[in-house]
């Protein structure tokens, strides 16, 4: 393998660059920025020529040094470079880089620029890590430390009391899943005697230590095992029923929204979903599945009757990730990376186009205060149009072929599935038209929307980048490379450009022909809805089920009175438990006791030689009597 | 009648009861150590009328000992008790209570 030190390298330099921004530049705003943005950028061309020398398949995929021996327990610290991983570095580091760009920009006027970058780095640091881990606890770590960077960054505007809230609320409800993780783990380690990926994969097919056990025990600890690490994935990816923290991370500034949702910590989960998909019983896989596909269709519904600009992305995200947690469940972990490929394009292309919009506007977010921003930031808006597309799925741009990928998958494995994905990807294009059209068509509806305008070059150049890959990012070849790597034998996948733009419509034309077809319901319905009107015409039609959707199913409410009312419950009983018997009687009984003892104890001490002369012989005395009395 | 062993350990025990008597009564330093003198003197008393009984010198060489100790023990008591005495223009024990809590 050439150039072996180069992974090692990308690895590293954010965290450098963190490392140096806290200690030595924070007062030179220009000069941290630049080291932040240098080292994912070179991350990027690292990882594009370790690419062009060793090709997606280097001869060793695995790198690793022991790195602590504990008994039988043997953790190494390598990295595993196959083509999973180095596709998704390409897009953590591309996409990532992207933002990084655009912060310069956007964070211009804020007077915590260094620090800003810094978490940006460590954040890069810790998903690179995440993405490259060759063994469950590696990536534990790096997964604890996306959770931490992404709770810097969520807080990062901390004197807002909601930013600090919201943050708060990720890291926690993040942790939840993470338990399960590492559980899951703790079980897998037991299980199989190692935490390395490819050792689990070969006593998975082996079925070593399997044969002396009841095959229906053995099965079902698996499918409970693959189940506790999903739990990881439901954190990080945001599924159903921990999805609440997601929509509120919109609290942090706008960049970091596009790198949560795109390239980074959301895309965890899923990229450790595929990367362990081998550890999945079916029965585990189903659960996943339909976790996944109700988060979709949930989160869709609820994106329908936002007004906030960024909570309808948050809440595509959302939606998005169950399309992709519901591949790997019906087994097309291929279409799923795929997807979060192409999404991460396009999604980080939406969220930067929002904030550019919310920059321009002077951080108003409420769509229905825009309006008319077609004429006013044309660069913004156009590249917004692509992500649209895109994201609903509109042939050919990229989110159509990933989308059809999981479609046809779904199809052929739960026709339930297919018809829920089917019904997502229609909301999915209402939802995203009735945003167009209420933000940037029609009349302008205040005066900051008048005089809006295009924001500065170094802000839409990532827009322009971000929508060309949002285009073309369908045939490039992703597809058939992530096919090849979880099916080296089977995997047909055309790679011909003229090929991969026709392949879904020759390879299933049902899921491609009913994939445009609710691509065009969802905007015929949004078009009739929404086109020219001055007020969301949704609440009048239909009523309550409106109000359901803009409080997002009351789920934040419903939490707060079981899971928040439960543990207060709890916590009053543990306290008064901690504040009386242990503090109370444990510690302040023990001292008072001893303090009580020994004041009667001085007594007898009254300073008066003679009376101890007296006790002395007193004493001998007894002593006397006692040995030689009887 | 020849006095016998126990005869001496008697007078011996009184001896040494008197002495502890005047310790632990007594307020006065020096008559407190002439108490302590007296204790010890029974208890060579003791020693010496062991080594007479037994035939044996040890007992013997042990009290010249004590005697040498003793002598040293009673110019440094005294001189400390003439130092006190100088300081606080008292002996009396219940007047040196200086350390006591």
């Amino acid at each position: 393998m050439k150039l072996a030190f180069l992974p090692w390298l990308i690895l590293f330099l954010p965290l450098l660059a963190a490392a140096w921004i806290m200690l030595f530049t924070r007062a030179n705003r220009c000069r941290s920025a630049a080291l932040s943005i240098s080292a994912v950028v070179l991350g990027f061309v690292g990882t594009l020529t370790f690419v062009g020398a060793n090709g997606f398949h280097p001869v060793q995929p695995e790198v690793s040094v022991t790195w602590l021996a504990v008994g039988g327990l043997d953790i190494a610290f390598g990295l595993r470079l196959d083509a999973l991983s180095l596709l998704m570095m390409l897009v953590v580091t591309g996409v990532g880089g992207a933002i990084h760009i655009y912060s310069w920009g956007y964070m211009e006027e804020d007077r915590c620029f260094s620090r800003y970058f810094a978490s940006l780095s460590l954040f890069t640091f810790s998903m690179l890590g995440v993405v490259l881990a060759n063994n469950f606890l590696q990536m534990f770590i790096f997964w604890e430390l996306v959770g931490v960077s992404s709770y810097l960054l969520i807080g990062f505007w901390y004197e807002r009391a909601s930013a600090a809230d919201a943050a708060k609320k990720a890291f926690l409800t993040n942790r939840v899943g993470d338990f399960g993780f590492l559980l899951g783990i703790l079980t897998f380690w037991g299980l199989a005697g190692s935490l390395n990926f490819e050792a689990i994969k070969e006593w998975m097919d082996n079925g070593i230590g399997f044969g002396s056990t009841d095959p229906i025990i053995v099965q079902s600890g698996l499918t409970l095992a693959g189940l506790l690490v999903f739990c990881g994935a439901m954190g990080k990816s945001a599924q159903f029923p921990l999805h609440v923290w997601l929509p509120d991370a919109m609290e942090g500034p706008t960049p970091v929204s596009a790198l949560i949702h795109a390239a980074t910590m959301v895309a965890a989960g899923v990229y450790m979903l595929s990367r362990t998909f081998f550890i999945y019983t079916p029965d585990a896989l189903s659960v996943i599945a339909w976790v996944g596909g109700f988060t979709a269709l949930l989160a869709a519904v609820v994106a329908v009757q936002q007004n906030d600009i960024k909570r309808i992305l948050a809440y595509s995200t959302l939606s998005q990730l169950g399309y992709m947690v519901m591949a790997v469940g019906v087994y097309a972990p291929s279409a799923g990376m795929f997807h979060l490929v192409t999404h991460a394009f396009f999604k980080a292309l939406l969220f930067l186009g929002a904030g550019s919009v919310i920059h321009a506007l002077h951080h108003e977010q409420d769509i229905w205060r825009m309006g008319g921003l077609r004429r006013r930031m044309p660069v913004t808006f156009w590249t917004f149009m692509v992500g649209t597309l895109a994201l609903a799925g509109v042939w050919p741009f990229s989110g159509f072929f990933s989308k059809d990928s999981i479609l046809a998958t779904a199809q052929h494995h739960s026709p339930a599935l297919f018809v829920l994905g089917a019904a997502v990807a229609a909301l999915t294009t209402f939802y995203m038209f009735r945003l167009v059209f209420v933000a940037f068509l029609g009349p302008e509806r205040t005066s900051e929307a008048s005089h809006a305008h295009e924001s500065p070059w170094v802000m839409t150049w990532p827009l322009r980048l971000l929508a060309t890959f949002s285009l073309i990012g369908g045939v490039l070849g992703i597809e058939g490379l992530l096919t090849g790597f979880y099916d080296p034998v089977g995997s047909e996948h055309p790679n011909g450009l003229a090929a991969q733009v026709f392949y879904p419509f020759a390879h299933a034309p049902v899921a491609a022909s009913v994939g445009l077809a609710s691509v065009a319901a969802g905007f015929l319905a949004a078009h009739w809805l929404y086109r020219n009107v001055a007020e969301d015409p949704l609440p009048a039609r239909i009523g309550a089920l409106s109000r359901w959707m803009r409080n997002k199913f009351y789920f934040d409410e419903l939490y707060e009175a079981t899971v928040i009312r439960l543990q207060d419950t709890a916590a009053t009983v543990i306290d008064w438990f901690d504040r009386w018997l242990v503090a109370g009687a444990a510690v302040r009984g023990t001292a008072g006791v001893t303090r009580l003892v020994g004041q009667a104890l001085r007594l007898v001490q009254t300073g008066s030689l003679q009376t101890y002369t007296f006790l002395f012989v007193l004493g001998v005395a007894i002593v006397l009597f006692a040995v030689l009395g009887r | 009648m020849t006095p016998a062993l126990h005869h001496y350990l008697i007078v011996s025990a009184l001896l040494f009861s008197l002495g502890l008597l005047g310790v632990v009564t007594r307020r006065s330093l020096l008559i407190i150590y002439m108490s302590l003198e007296l204790m010890l003197n029974a208890a060579n008393l003791a020693l010496v009328a062991f080594s007479r009984f037994n035939n044996h010198l040890d007992g013997q060489v042990m009290v010249f000992f004590i005697i040498t100790v003793a002598a040293a023990e009673v110019a440094v008591g005294l001189a400390l008790i003439v130092a006190i005495f100088r300081r606080r223009q008292t002996t009396h024990v219940e007047d040196l209570a200086t350390l006591k809590l």
